[in-house]
């Protein structure tokens, strides 16, 4: 997802006898749904887990601007470049309320961006794709973010408390986001043959890196166990990629477009649909650094910090120059 | 990522010199509620906390006033304090109206 391969710190999930009395307290919070709140003790490996999930997530929100902001100065009417510039502006707002949520952890703003920006930190795969035509725009709104709503929605019952406020800020902000996508995707499947062929198309290259968002199957790891036991991960990979693909698929009918993968079928034993998996190398390919628009993504998310370092400096110097100045005064 | 003993819920570690300090937002949603604490975030001074907490938090008119609070200036209880704290009104029922069993020809109190 957002955080996709967030390494566990734990090892096997501990059994109820291995656990010291201290952390079946805990897990016994957790059990009964209560939350967890900063000052609360917690497993070191909970916090740790959590710094790199939130952080992971934090980063996807800021990174994944930039694929959009691509096309903020070439939207095709005023009111379509407002929207995306509104939409870009909450991406903005959902990486500070998950960079505040994970400094509760006791990790520092400038500490994340300095992991994010040596490589230390990943980000979500997907947005190192590039974004060729205003039709991607529709399929990032509709897909990436109907992708990331499904991982979402489940986490605003995170047992962590900041990370579960700020899951709720961030789902009512999200659906507005896939809305006006689809939208996007609508008026170009039923435009001009160029437009469809367009939507098409940006469907076809943005299906299979959507599809890997929920990260590679987890069914069997012992990383993702601890995780869900400690409720910091709500459902198996496998499980939101599924339900991903179900709510999909007709919507992708309804727009007249074609999911590229001839093995999807709807099974009528499971209920669900049967789908192609994604290529898993390109995956970690595109994660380990080896994508599209790695370097170009990196590169600029360290501009904007280093060419924005006089500004924070700046007004750093003014806010203690008048501090000064007042206390003097008093 | 030592163990954090600042008094806030959101204070951190003390982070880097040159990092902007956290500030706690609190908005009044509508005219005639409270002010309610609804997240943090980093500003050089009070002035710019407000104008950040204006962006960061009322971008949908979930505002009409807002208070910036430095988060090193709050001071909290401890966890560890919560049974001192709260036991004794729990078992202080009679605080509650529905302690006090009335007959229904009292009428509605
Ligand atoms: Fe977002
Ligand atoms: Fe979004």
């Amino acid at each position: 997802m957002y955080a996709q391969m967030v390494k566990s710190t734990g090892k096997a999930l501990l059994s109820r006898e291995e656990m010291s009395p201290q952390e079946r307290a805990f897990q016994d919070r957790i059990d009964q749904g209560e939350k967890i709140e900063p000052k609360d003790w917690m497993p070191e490996g909970y916090r740790k887990n959590l710094i790199r999930q939130i952080g992971q997530h934090a980063h996807s929100e800021i990174v994944g601007q930039l694929p959009e902001g691509n096309w903020i100065t070439r939207a095709p009417t005023l009111e379509r470049k407002a929207n995306l510039l509104a939409k870009v502006q909450d991406e903005a707002g959902h990486g500070l309320y998950l960079y505040c949520a994970a400094e509760t952890l006791g990790v520092s703003r400038d500490q994340l961006f300095e992991m994010l920006h040596t490589g230390k930190m990943k980000y979500s795969s997907i947005f190192n794709y590039p974004t060729l035509t205003w039709a991607d725009m529709g399929a990032v709104g509709w897909l990436v973010d109907g992708a990331a709503i499904m991982n979402q929605v489940p986490l605003q019952r995170t047992s962590y408390g900041p990370y579960a406020r700020a899951m709720v800020r961030i789902c009512k902000e999200e659906s507005f986001h896939q809305r006006q996508g689809f939208q996007i995707m609508l008026t170009m499947a039923n435009g001009t043959e160029d437009q469809k062929r367009m939507a098409q198309d940006a469907l076809n290259r943005f299906w299979y890196p959507a599809l890997m968002m929920f990260g590679p199957s987890d069914k069997d790891s012992v990383h993702s166990a601890q995780s869900m036991a400690w409720k910091i991960k709500m459902n198996t990979n496998d499980e939101l990629r599924q339900k991903f693909v179900d709510e999909t698929v007709p919507q992708a009918e309804f727009l007249g477009l074609t999911v590229p993968d001839e093995h999807l079928t709807w099974n009528e034993d499971t209920g669900h649909y049967d789908y192609s998996e994604p290529d898993w190398n390109e995956f970690f390919d595109v994660i380990s650094g080896n994508g599209p628009c790695n370097t170009e993504r990196l590169e600029a998310r360290k501009m904007a910090w280093d060419d924005g370092a006089w500004v924070r400096e700046g007004m750093l110097a003014h806010a203690r120059k008048s501090q000064a100045r007042k206390a003097a005064a008093e | 990522m030592s163990k954090k003993t600042d008094s806030t819920e959101n204070a951190h570690n003390t982070s880097g010199q040159d990092e902007w300090p956290l500030w706690e937002i609190f908005i009044r949603g509508q005219h005639g509620m409270s002010h309610r604490h609804v997240g943090s975030l980093h500003a050089a001074d009070s002035e710019h906390a407000i104008k950040n907490a204006r962006d960061v938090y009322t971008r949908r008119n979930e505002g009409v006033s807002i208070w910036v609070v430095r988060a090193s200036d709050i001071a909290a209880s401890s966890p560890s304090d919560k049974g001192p704290l709260f036991d004794p009104s729990r078992d202080k029922i009679y605080r509650h109206p529905t302690f006090y069993d009335l007959p229904d020809e009292a009428g509605n109190m």
